[in-house]
């Protein structure tokens, strides 16, 4: 059995002169949760909406559950749900009314229950206008998953969410995912596209700089691990350049912080030169590089945040 | 209740919270029928006789141009017609669930006028019944599809205005509300074919009030009926859910083709 739900395959979408997307591929399983990351204007958004039947790709082959987007858009309706980044309802209709009429479409009872379950219940005979916009894309989520769609697409699905909302809605994320649903999440908030995505692919002038799990991603990058030391007494502040194969980057509110490519060795030596000059250990802090560092290298062209290490 | 008639019953409570689109679909034309009744069959006698038909006609125009164009376009502009796309609502049904409102909305003032217009300005009533419903829901289905149009190929609110006016104003002046289609000059009249409103007065005229008419009474029902149609066709045709998306099927200028049957009534009636 072929358990690809969304397939894209040297995938291409032009406005006019300008080429948005060129020659993308990239597959999903079946339950999977990918993450497509990339800054604005790399080609996000172009390839959701084409995925979603809202545009005409201009080459490529796209499939959505067995589904091509662009000729089978009424049987594609069916199997997606899609929360837009951009988009809205009438200013008059209540989240309770909304969500009878688009369930009336899919030909499904209203899941009103869904509404309780992102915090709209005391809000579903509130109009549409006078939601706040955490509220709007809750409503959005509530009425992209309310026909248990087997591809659901998220743009910026946390975009002006308070904290609690955020865990409700990556909770819901994971029910689906555990009830078999492919997510298709589009995301600026990295540590979230880290939290969530089992692979994602990075974006990058229409085409795809990085794929793979944030793991994978982010061990490909520079390879720098952040380590950070609090000693009683202070030994390391003196100790820039003279332990063997560790250079300190900087000093930091009574730490000493080093980057380091192989955090082992790296770890050993400061513990044996903190011991050997009568010292002890208070903390120690290890930081993998996060999918966000890697991120960054990518996108500004392989020189990561400005916070990195100098030499 | 299938999906219409459950976006349609959401559309008409709507439409009851909006203010603006209730000013303009009843207070607005009720004042203005009040208003002509009291002063208009003063001054011109014979405004009496098509009194009546031509306030119905007044009605409609408002309540189609000046109110289906505009939520089309806002709704294109704020994301709504996208919402309403990846839920599988179908062009269609966008179209005629306000359409069907407006139509509910107009019964009711129609109503009112049939039941005051006689009693309150001696205005006759029609002497059949049947032709007088027949040619105001001929009249709603051509000046909705005409407002509906010109919501889908309109790019700002602004242009849904200027196209509206394009069709009301003349159509107040010479589309024989205010004064018979005989009064006009000859290149007036010429004009006055290519307006719905003409072809509703001379449908009105002829076949629900069995006056002599200038031409086939028949033939305009037949015109604004498929003049209603074709504009109905196109705008589906024409429809695009999103300011940005730029793979529309066809010029909006293809949208002209609505007065096709208007301008085939100046060749052939």
């Amino acid at each position: 059995m072929n358990d690809t739900m969304i397939a894209v395959e040297k995938f291409r979408k032009t406005y006019g002169d300008f080429t948005a997307v060129d020659g993308v591929s990239f597959a999903v399983q079946r339950g999977e949760i990918f993450g497509l990351l990339g800054p604005n204007g790399a080609g996000k958004t172009s390839t959701l909406e084409c995925l979603e039947g809202l545009r005409q790709p201009d080459g490529g082959r796209l499939s959505v559950a067995g589904v091509d987007p662009s000729r089978e858009a009424r049987k594609l309706r069916g199997k997606i749900g899609v929360q837009l980044q951009a988009s809205g309802l009438p200013d008059s209709i209540s989240p309770a009314d909304a969500m009878k009429f688009f369930c009336a479409y899919h030909g499904i009872k209203p899941r009103h229950d869904l509404l309780d379950r992102l915090g709209l219940a005391e809000k579903r005979n509130t109009a549409y206008a006078e939601l706040s916009t955490g509220q709007k894309r809750r409503l959005a989520l509530a009425l992209a998953v309310a026909h248990q769609p087997e591809v659901l697409f998220l743009d910026e699905p946390t975009a002006g969410l308070d904290v609690a909302s955020r865990v409700e809605l990556h909770s819901l994320m994971r029910e689906l995912q555990a009830q078999g649903t492919t997510i298709l999440l589009a995301t600026h908030d990295m540590a979230e596209a880290e939290g969530l995505s089992d692979r994602v692919a990075i974006l990058l002038h229409g085409q795809i700089a990085a794929a793979g799990t944030p793991l994978e991603i982010t061990a490909a990058g520079a390879g720098l691990t952040k380590v950070s030391v609090r000693t009683e007494r202070g030994s390391l502040e003196q100790a820039n350049g003279s332990i063997p194969g560790v250079r300190q980057h900087a000093l930091k509110e009574d730490y000493a912080v080093y980057f380091s490519a192989d955090v082992g060795p790296t770890v050993s030596a400061l513990i044996g030169y903190i011991e050997s000059h009568g010292d002890a250990l208070v903390d120690l802090r290890v930081e993998r590089p996060s999918l966000e560092d890697r991120f960054l290298e990518i996108t500004n062209g392989g020189h990561g945040r400005e916070t990195g290490p100098s030499n | 209740m299938t999906a219409f008639a459950n976006h349609t019953w959401i559309e008409l409570r709507s439409s009851l919270r909006n203010r603006q689109l209730l000013f303009l679909t009843y207070a607005f034309p009720l004042a203005f029928y009040a208003m002509m009744g009291l002063i208009m069959t003063e001054i011109n006698p014979l405004f009496t006789a098509t009194m009546i038909p031509a306030m119905v006609i007044f009605a409609v125009m408002i309540a189609t141009l000046m109110t289906l164009p505009d939520p089309l376009v806002t709704a294109r502009d704020a994301g709504i017609l996208r919402s309403y796309k990846i839920h599988g609502v179908p062009a269609l049904n966008i179209l005629s669930a306000p359409t069907v409102t407006t139509f509910l909305h107009l019964a009711v003032v129609t109503a009112i006028i049939l039941a005051t217009a006689t009693p309150l300005f001696d205005a006759p009533a029609p002497t059949d019944w049947a032709w007088f419903g027949a040619v105001t829901l001929a009249s709603v289905v051509a000046f909705a599809g005409l407002g509906v149009l010109i919501g889908v190929v309109s790019s700002s609110s602004r242009a849904t205005l200027l196209w509206s006016q394009l069709i009301f104003l003349p159509s107040m002046l010479i589309g024989g509300l205010m004064m018979p289609f005989d009064f006009l000059p000859a290149g007036a009249q010429t004009v006055a074919r290519l307006l719905p409103a003409t072809h509703a007065m001379n449908a009105y005229n002829g076949l629900a009030y069995g006056a002599a008419v200038p031409f086939s009474a028949s033939a305009s029902l037949a015109i604004l009926l498929i003049g209603g149609v074709l504009a109905f066709g196109l705008a589906i045709l024409l429809f695009n859910w999103d300011r940005q998306n730029r793979t529309a099927r066809l010029h909006p200028a293809f949208g002209l083709l609505a007065m096709l049957p208007y301008v085939a009534s100046v060749v052939l009636l």
